[in-house]
This record gives C-alpha cells, sequence and structure tokens, in this order.
C-alpha cells in the first residue's frame, strides 16, 4: 500500500517544479496588480463614501454591499463565462486582477471609509477653510492621518487577497492552486501536491501577516 | 476709547442678504441681513443654538445657506459654481477647538497652505511663518507637535496659521470657549493685537471684556435672528430688547 506522501511523489514534483515556479508567478503577479487596483478602487470608494454628494455615496455603498455580498467564485464566472456572451473577451490573467481586485476594492473602501470617518470633522473644515479643495484636504490633511489607522486592516486584506487569488484555478487561471490541480489530477499526486502549495502561500502571507500585528501593536500603543 | 464706527467710505467685505439656513425642519438662520466692512471689528453673541456658529460659517460656505445671497470681497459666494477655494484663501477661520493638525508640526502647520495653495516658495514660507510665530510669542515651538502643547498655545498657532495665510478677514468662532481659564488672556491678547493692526474681524465669543475693548459693532442673535445690533457702548449700558438685556444680565452676573 503507498502512502499519500511517499517518496517517490516527492520525487515527482521536485522534478516538475517548474510547473509550480510558473504558477507561484502567476499568483504574485496577480497579487501585486490586484492589490494596485483594490488600493485604487478602495480608496476612491472610500472617499465617495464619505462624501457629501449624495450620489457618489450612493454609488459607494451600492458597490460595497453587491461586491461584499455575492461570492467572488461567482463574481470570476460572470467575468470568465458572462461576459464573453456579451462580446467583451477578456484573458484569464485579466479576469483574475479584475475578479481580485474588484472584490477586495469593496473590503479596502470600507476600511478606508472607517479610517476617514475616525478623522475629527474640523480637520477638513481647517483645511477647506483654507481653500483646499476637498480632494487637495483628503490627499494632504485627512489620508495621511487616516492611513496610520487604516495600516493594520490594510495588511490584513492584503493577505485575504493573496489567499483569495486561489479563485484563478476555477478558471484555469494558471496559478499555483491551478498548477497544484492539474499536475496532481494527471499523477493522482495530490498528497505533496497540496502540501507544497500550501507551504508556498503560507510563505507569501505569514510575513505580511505578521507586519499586521506589528502594526496593530503599534497603533494600540499610541491610542 | 473712541472708535470710528460710521466710516461710509470703507468698503463692504461681507454681505448677507436675506440669508436662511434650515437644518431638517430646524430654521437656524431667519432672513439674515448683515454687512461688515473693511477694517471692521464685529462681535457676535447669544445664548447657545442662537445660530451664531451657523451665521459665521456661512461667511466661507463652511454652511450653505439655503436661501439667500453671500458676497465676500465682491464675490457672490452662493452663486453656482463660485469659486469658493479661491475666496477662502482670503477669508481665514479660527475654531474654538483649534482644529491643527496632529500630523504637522507646528510650522508645517503655518506652511502647508501657503506653500501648497498659494505656491509661495518653501524658504519664503517657512521665514513668514517663523516670523508668525515669534508674533503670537511661540517660536521656540516651531518643530514640536501640536499635542505637546497646551490649549492656549495651540490656539495661539491656530491664529499664526491663519495670518499665514494673510487672510483679509478672520472669522473667530468662541476661540476661547475650550480653554482653561487661565489661558484665555495669552488668546485674547493675541487678539486684540491683531485688531489694532485692522484686520476685519468677525468673533463669536462671550469674552465681553474682548467686546467692550475692540469691538466697533455687537450683535446679538437669538432664535435665528439678529435681535439687536449697536456700538458697544450702547449695546452693554443701553440694551433695548427685553431678551438682549436678560442674557446679558444672565453672563454679566
Ligand atoms: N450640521 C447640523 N445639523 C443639524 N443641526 C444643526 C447643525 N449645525 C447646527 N445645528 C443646529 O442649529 C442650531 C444653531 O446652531 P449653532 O451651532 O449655529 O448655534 P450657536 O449659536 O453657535 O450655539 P453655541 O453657542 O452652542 O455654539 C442649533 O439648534 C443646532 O443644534
Ligand atoms: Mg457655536
Amino acid at each position: 500500500m503507498v502512502g499519500p506522501f511517499a517518496w517517490f511523489k516527492w520525487e515527482a514534483l521536485f522534478r516538475d517544479w517548474t510547473v509550480f515556479a510558473e504558477g507561484l508567478k502567476t499568483t504574485i503577479m496577480v497579487a501585486v496588480l490586484s492589490l494596485a487596483l483594490a488600493l485604487i478602487l478602495g480608496i476612491v470608494f472610500g472617499v465617495l463614501g464619505t462624501s457629501q454628494w449624495k450620489l457618489a455615496k450612493l454609488v459607494s455603498r451600492i458597490y460595497v454591499e453587491f461586491i461584499q455580498n455575492t461570492p467572488l467564485v461567482i463574481q470570476v464566472y460572470f467575468l470568465y463565462h458572462g461576459l464573453p456572451h456579451m462580446d467583451v473577451m477578456i484573458p484569464v490573467f485579466a479576469v483574475g486582477v479584475l475578479g481580485v481586485g474588484v472584490y477586495h476594492g469593496a473590503y479596502i473602501a470600507e476600511v478606508v471609509r472607517a479610517g476617514i470617518d475616525s478623522i475629527h470633522k474640523g480637520q477638513m473644515e481647517a483645511a477647506l477653510s483654507q481653500g483646499f479643495s476637498f480632494w487637495g484636504a483628503m490627499r494632504h490633511v485627512i489620508l495621511p492621518q487616516a492611513s496610520r489607522i487604516v495600516l493594520p486592516p490594510l495588511t490584513n486584506q492584503a493577505v485575504n487577497l493573496i489567499k483569495n487569488t486561489s479563485v484563478l484555478a476555477m478558471v484555469a487561471g494558471g496559478d499555483l492552486m491551478y498548477r497544484a490541480d492539474s499536475w496532481s489530477s494527471d499523477n493522482l499526486y495530490y498528497g505533496p501536491a497540496y502540501v507544497a502549495i500550501g507551504l508556498l502561500y503560507l510563505l507569501l502571507c505569514l510575513p505580511l501577516a505578521t507586519l499586521t500585528r506589528r502594526l496593530e501593536g503599534k497603533t494600540g500603543v499610541s491610542s | 476709547m473712541v472708535k470710528n464706527t460710521r466710516n461710509g467710505r470703507r468698503a463692504r467685505l461681507i454681505q448677507l442678504e436675506g440669508v436662511n439656513k434650515h437644518f431638517g425642519h430646524l430654521h437656524v438662520l431667519k432672513d439674515i441681513n448683515l454687512t461688515v466692512k473693511s477694517g471692521e471689528k464685529l462681535v457676535v453673541i447669544g445664548p447657545s443654538g442662537s445660530g451664531k456658529s451657523t451665521l459665521i460659517r456661512c461667511m466661507n460656505l463652511l454652511e450653505k445657506p439655503s436661501s439667500g445671497k453671500v458676497t465676500v470681497d465682491g464675490v457672490d459666494i452662493t452663486a453656482h459654481k463660485a469659486l469658493v477655494a479661491k475666496v477662502r484663501q482670503s477669508v481665514a477661520m479660527v475654531f474654538q477647538q483649534f482644529n491643527l493638525y496632529p500630523h504637522k508640526t507646528v510650522l508645517e502647520n503655518l506652511t502647508l497652505a501657503p506653500m501648497l495653495i498659494k505656491k509661495v516658495p518653501q524658504a519664503e514660507a517657512v521665514k513668514a511663518g517663523l516670523a508668525y510665530l515669534d508674533r503670537v510669542g511661540l517660536k521656540e515651538k516651531a518643530n514640536v507637535y501640536p499635542s505637546q502643547l497646551s490649549g492656549g498655545q495651540q490656539q495661539r498657532v491656530a491664529i499664526a496659521r491663519a495670518l499665514a495665510m494673510r487672510p483679509k478677514i478672520m472669522l473667530f468662532d468662541e476661540p476661547t470657549s475650550a480653554l482653561d481659564p487661565e489661558m484665555i488672556q495669552e488668546v485674547l491678547d493675541v487678539m486684540v493685537d491683531l485688531a489694532h493692526e485692522g484686520i476685519t474681524m468677525v468673533v463669536v465669543t462671550h469674552e465681553m471684556g474682548f467686546a467692550k475693548t475692540v469691538a466697533d459693532r455687537v450683535i446679538f442673535m437669538d432664535d435665528g435672528l439678529i435681535v439687536e445690533e449697536n456700538s458697544p457702548q450702547r449695546f452693554f449700558e443701553n440694551p433695548t430688547h427685553e431678551r438682549t438685556k436678560s442674557f446679558l444680565s444672565r453672563i454679566l452676573r
């Protein structure tokens, strides 16, 4: 009887290490780009969520609620299977960046909104009264203060985002999860495949998670 | 003290015409008409909730009137697409809660807006900033953060920050109300100094001593209306309205 973690299975895995390296590369690239997208969306919609302008607030609310209350998998399926029916074709890599970015953008928007709301409204008033525009006040007065509060939950979002890039496996996205799936469904060496990529995800996430904890400690001390 | 209260030649810097403000069904300002002339010191008093803050905040459009017209330095700031931010550069405001930027040093608080908004070169902004700090007696605090200062010191920095924009008008909304009693005078001293330099000031305050020595005119607000408007001498010695009398008797007790 051969165990699920038999040595020759590991040997096969190390022999095919380039498969997993490719997957790691794709996962990192999707993570980095979708994090950038999520940050942009999160800041824009987070700020809009705090504005006096009712329409902007509503649009921000709809985005956040819609994205947070539907599964990521369905959103990605929509991009992958749904859009082509509307004659919009996007490569699977872009599906990953867009899907994960838009999804986490909604969470980051909430983090940013809460951060901005925690800054006393007198700060905005002082900046406006000096002649700053709304966005100028945001950039130079509000966001620098909010960023200290927002940083720990933000790095936490980055960790979740990295893990969630694995959704790409469901649309043959070529990421780590997908490579492990396809490699092991050929040879049925599931054990080593999933343990190996599990460790790789851990390697990516653990430093960020540690950073989160550090930052939380810092803000905890100062407040 | 003699003051030139009725100087018709002086330009009208602030003009409110038929200004109303509603918050939901609260009618907070009721058809206000008011003119502030260049160089004038106007003191606004009245009971809590009478609309003083709302009135003064309409002068730089931090509060948008529900109806009526506000003209500042010749610009109708209530007009559609008015360049409000531009006008605000010359209308400085000092707040009850100071509202200094806590992530910036004292000096940076003074140089931020001049550099970013008026595009003053850094060296020049720093030099001017230090001069204004000196003027409020806090030059040695240039490089500390606001949280390291006492309330009175913070408010003096806030006044210096306002001055650093070289405004034509200074609005004060109860600048000493959040201060411990022993710190009130140091802030009032700075304000009295300013008043002597001819800058236009609108001051919401309950500091009657300040009103008496500095004001050209005092208005008394109650329930969204300007109930009484007079020179400080007449206002304090000979108030005509019942509501003014009872308010004064309460605070001058
Ligand atoms: N943003 C707001 N939303 C709703 N109501 C408001 C708002 N701002 C002010 N009010 C109400 O308008 C009325 C006038 O307020 P305002 O702050 O102008 O009074 P005030 O004379 O400055 O009082 P105080 O001496 O307490 O500062 C009050 O009843 C207040 O509760
Ligand atoms: Mg007030």
